[in-house]
């Protein structure tokens, strides 16, 4: 909400109670509006839409931000109130529909990089409230450029198939026998918040593995780590706190946020009330642990030179049993996202380095630098080896190949260093 | 044609240190703050990453993140009757450039002055009487006091984390710190750093001679620290790479370590980079700035307006843009009217290396403020009866780096090249180690700042002209000081030592030290003195001039502790007084 409309807010809910100390009850229109505007807020939050509904550089919910897909590449919708380029002119009937079918105003069906097979979770006053919020936005003019998907994925129609198959309409159903924290949990998890899109492995056709869900996943070259109780690359040794403080600070005694998840914590998590994030925690912890697998023992020439890469180059910070500095530098003894089954994301931060989140209340934004430019492929290889199995930890060995594979990615998406 | 652009609260000249202390107080206040700094963006993961920053060759000697002389410099000689010639090649002192400023690349020696440092004049002639101050020494009194200004000494030892030992808490003297520091109200915020070998025979040596040692006041980190802005730092890894460096490990406090990571988040703080302010503007009644002009990395021009101005540059540019913008009395040293340019001082730096046949030092596990120090002969802390200076310095035993380049300390006699010389090298690199001097400068009548008649900058202004050299009392001191320094390098038992002394003259080839102060000297009058207390302009009231040119004299200490202190003293000043009701906060 801009900062004007929400003072034009304030100012009418404070008249209107002054109303009512005057004159008697009045309509509780405005107060109303404004209860449900805020929620509605909240759950936008929770629903991170801001981060794909709004470009680089563009205004915030203006839409036109380029969602890769492995399908093609699709530019997200403007949704402020605008009437003839945004959801202006959408009524609330159609705004659920959207949101619980993934069928637009004009009965178009949309793709499901906009996720509505986690929003048809979200409860009708919930959907109601978001759109309440969505309307007190600034409308911005701004309209929506074409997919690039090739045929026959540019017909629409196909998505009636894929619904057909992937996609079943419906509201969270509560479990009876769970608390009610661990179904406020659960109604985030699975619905707004839609971390599966992440975490959850896909198939060919881009729906979730739901036998391997929150077990992890490759997300745009990096890696969405398990979060189910497995303890090795889990989030089985971690308490709820850890998993509250992460969401909350992107930082926890443990670990820091990179990548992808990091704008998640900046847009989304951060602004979420405590007791949300609680409720996640207690649900992601009630997971069952991903089946155990054994990892392939390592190359002992490989792992005596990635310590010594390891002490040159990353001791100083992380330190010299890999335990790091609370808080600063995370730990990446006994890390679950360093022994994760797929080494895309430590190795994508030894090449190209990142930034985490930060925001108020943590302003820390300690950067990992890049060593892309510095170490080879093998030299890569030995030291994402060395750390995946050293202090207890333990994971498959990195190949020079895998390197090699990612450095080409990412430098195909950002450029050479 | 200049392009107006629209006014802002607050404008800072210049985005290191004090700019940020500036824009982090006054953000904080709820004040729109435009920050113009002429250097570029620095972030550590990308521009001092641990990763390519242990660059000697790079960043010392190249100085990559110094100011480059193409761009900005300055003409020097030692007296009045000299023509000066600009420095083309940065030498003795290494001014920064960029976001962070100098703070950048410094050691992290992290000192407070004395209180007599700031009543220097009237305690001296006290103790001494007047007779003791000679008729050239220019020497006055800060208008401000230690104990005004204890509690921004505290505030900037808790944003920065400085590990330390005290010596007097609230008038209790404790074990193990500086017996003649001024009153503290709260110890160091974090332990004193762990010392290797060398400093810690120092400290034994100076022990053994009834000397006070004590760690040094250290801006590397002794352990994690989260500051009260909620910025954490790291524990210090002693790799020796800090003055001339970027701490790649964030574990030495500066601008990107301490305050930057909030004031980002502030929506009322703006910072323009590669933006050069070539004038601070006036009003027709000359006592009013209405803003600056400056020109950004395209060569535009544009003429920003703001209620209020700060200038926050290094020192030297803050004299020198308020002698370009035709702002206050230039200094005149034959009458010595004026007060802009007067007043420049510097260091004292001589050392005494000390060379063992058997102990091994590993000079190579250092940092910045890595070291021991005594401070029986600085300020007034011991009886000048009769030895012809005032003030003196502290001696110190740093273990600061062993750089390979940087590093060499031979014997007397050594050749400068060739097999002998190599072989010395080899011999003395793990076993030697140096004792040195922070050494006050007093103010002198023909030590001063003022335009070059002849050489300009890119932007053709004149460039700024540096007149100084070493005075009688700095080398009664030095005298004085390397006796001392051999007395207690021989209690070392060595093999033997080698004095390096400065002068006569002041060279300003050798790197020294980045410490010059003065040319816009605070004071209690507009008679001698360009800004008041608070660091405003005697004659602009909306113009405010921060940083170690409003220092009246330099004392042995290093000076970023004071500048801090003075520019937190500014920012409250500004925020509690000055933008209530805008006006002079001190009438003359």
């Amino acid at each position: 909400m801009n900062r004007r409309a929400l003072l034009v807010l304030i100012a009418s809910t404070t008249l209107t109670g002054a109303g009512m100390l005057a004159f008697g009850p009045l309509a509780h229109g405005q107060i109303g509006d404004f209860a449900k505007q805020e929620r509605g807020r909240q759950l936008v939050a929770a629903g991170d839409c801001v981060a794909c509904h709004t470009a680089p550089d563009g205004k915030p919910f203006a839409g036109n931000r380029a969602i890769e897909t492995p399908f093609g590449t699709i530019y997200s919708a403007n949704i402020t109130p605008d009437a003839e380029t945004g959801l202006g002119a959408w009524t609330e009937a159609q705004f659920y529909r959207a949101m619980h079918e993934g069928i637009a105003s004009d009965g178009r069906r949309l793709y499901p990089a906009f996720p509505y097979p986690w929003f048809t979770k979200a409860t009708r006053e919930d959907v109601d409230d978001i759109r309440a919020y969505l309307r007190t936005l600034e409308p911005v003019r701004s309209v929506q450029r074409a997919n690039e998907f090739p045929w026959p994925l540019n017909h629409r129609i196909a998505m009636a198939g894929w619904n057909g198959l992937f996609f079943t309409p419906g509201e969270f159903k509560p479990d009876k026998n769970r608390s009610t924290e661990w179904n406020r949990g659960a109604y985030l998890v699975e619905g707004l918040a839609h971390c599966g899109a992440c975490h959850t492995p896909k198939d060919v056709f881009g729906a979730d593995k739901t036998s391997q869900s929150y077990q992890g996943s490759e997300v745009q070259n990096w890696f969405a780590p398990n979060l189910t109780g497995d303890s090795r690359t889990g989030l089985g040794g971690w308490s709820e706190q850890d998993i509250v403080s992460l969401l909350k600070a992107g930082h926890n005694d443990r670990t820091t946020v990179y990548g992808p998840m990091a704008e998640v914590v900046k847009d989304s998590t951060s602004k979420m009330t405590d007791a949300d994030l609680k409720a996640i925690a207690v649900y992601l912890k009630s997971l069952p642990a991903s089946p155990a697998d054994t990892p392939a023992a390592p190359a002992g020439n490989v792992m005596s030179a990635g310590k010594n890469i390891y002490l040159d180059q990353c001791s100083a910070c992380h330190q010299l049993g890999g335990d790091g500095v609370k808080n600063i530098f995370p730990s990446l003894k006994g890390s679950a996202a360093v022994q994760s089954r797929l080494p895309l994301s430590v190795v994508r931060l030894i090449l190209n380095g990142g930034h985490p989140a930060s925001g108020p209340g943590s302003p820390n934004a300690l950067s990992m630098p890049s060593f892309g430019w510095k170490l080879s492929d093998n030299q890569v290889a030995a030291v994402a080896t060395y750390i995946r199995n050293a202090w207890g930890n333990t994971a498959d060995p990195v190949s020079a190949t895998d390197v090699k594979d990612l450095r080409q990615r990412v430098e195909a998406v950002n450029g050479a260093y | 044609m200049a392009q107006r652009l629209p006014s802002v609260d607050v404008l800072l000249v210049g985005f290191g240190w004090t700019g940020a202390i500036m824009a982090q107080e006054l953000t904080e206040a709820g004040h729109d703050v435009l920050a113009l700094e002429r250097g570029s963006w620095r972030d550590t993961g990308t521009d001092f990453a641990p990763s390519f920053i242990q660059d000697e060759l790079r960043y010392r000697y190249h100085g990559h993140l110094f100011e480059q002389t193409a761009q900005e410099t300055l003409t020097f000689r030692n007296t009045p009757d000299q023509t000066a010639l600009p420095m083309r090649r940065l030498g003795s002192f290494l001014p920064g450039t960029g976001v962070g400023g100098s703070i950048l690349h410094w050691n992290g020696q992290a000192f407070r002055f004395l209180p007599y440092d700031f009543e220097i004049r009237r305690q001296t002639a006290a103790r001494y009487g007047e007779a003791m101050i000679p008729a050239d020494m220019t020497l006055q009194d800060w208008g401000v006091t230690y104990d005004e200004l204890e509690p921004h000494y505290m505030r900037w030892e808790e944003l920065c984390g400085i590990a330390g030992q005290a010596g007097n808490v609230k008038g209790q003297k404790l074990p193990g710190g500086n017996p003649f520091e001024g009153q503290r109200s709260k110890p160091y915020p974090t332990p004193p750093m762990k010392q290797t070998y060398g400093p810690a025979l120092f400290g034994e040596a100076a022990g053994s001679l009834k000397l006070h040692p004590f760690p040094c006041p250290s801006g590397n980190m002794s352990q994690a620290y989260t500051n009260p802005l909620g910025v954490s730092m790291a524990p210090c890894t002693y790799c020796g790479f800090c003055e001339k460096f970027g701490c790649g490990n964030y574990s030495k406090a500066s601008v990107q370590t301490t305050i930057l990571p909030v004031l980002m988040q502030n929506k009322n703080f703006t910072l323009r980079t590669e933006c050069e302010v070539t004038r601070i503007n006036l009003d027709a009644s000359g006592t009013h700035a209405t803003g600056v002009t400056y020109v950004d990395a395209h060569g535009n021009e544009f003429e920003q307006p703001a209620e209020l101005v700060i200038v926050c540059a290094y020192i030297l540019h803050n004299v020198h843009l308020l002698m370009t913008s035709g702002i206050g009395t230039k200094y005149d040293p034959a009458t010595g009217q004026g007060t802009l340019g007067k007043n420049y001082c510097y260091q004292l730096t001589p050392s005494v290396d000390v060379f063992f046949e058997d102990k091994v030092l590993n000079p190579f596990v250092g940092a910045g403020a890595l070291g021991m120090i005594v401070d029986d002969w600085n300020g007034d802390n011991f009886d000048h009866t009769g030895l012809g200076f005032i003030h003196g310095g502290y001696i110190a035993a740093y273990m600061t780096t062993g750089r390979p380049i940087e590093t060499e300390l031979l014997p007397e006699g050594t050749p400068k090249w060739g097999a002998k010389w190599k072989q010395a090298f080899v011999k003395n690199y793990l076993t030697s180690m140096s004792i040195s001097l922070m050494g006050a400068v007093m103010p002198n009548k023909v030590n001063y700042l003022d335009l070059d008649p002849t050489y300009r900058d890119v932007y053709g202004r004149p460039l700024m002209r540096m007149t100084y050299d070493f005075k009688q009392n700095e080398l009664k001191l030095q005298d004085f000081a390397l006796g001392k320094m051999a007395d207690i390098a021989k209690a070392m038992h060595p093999r033997e030592i080698k004095k390096s002394p400065r002068g006569p003259h002041y060279d300003i080839v050798p790197y020294q030290s980045t410490h010059n102060t003065g040319g816009a000297v605070m004071g209690v009058s507009r008679r001698e003195s360009v800004v008041n207390r608070y660091l405003q302009h005697w004659d602009v009231s909306n113009l405010f001039v921060v940083g170690a040119s409003a220092f009246p004299h330099n004392s042995g200490y290093n000076p970023t502790g004071t500048v801090s202190a003075l520019a937190l003293w500014a920012a409250e000043a500004i925020r509690s007084q000055y933008l209530k009701h805008p006006g002079p906060l001190v009438q003359s």
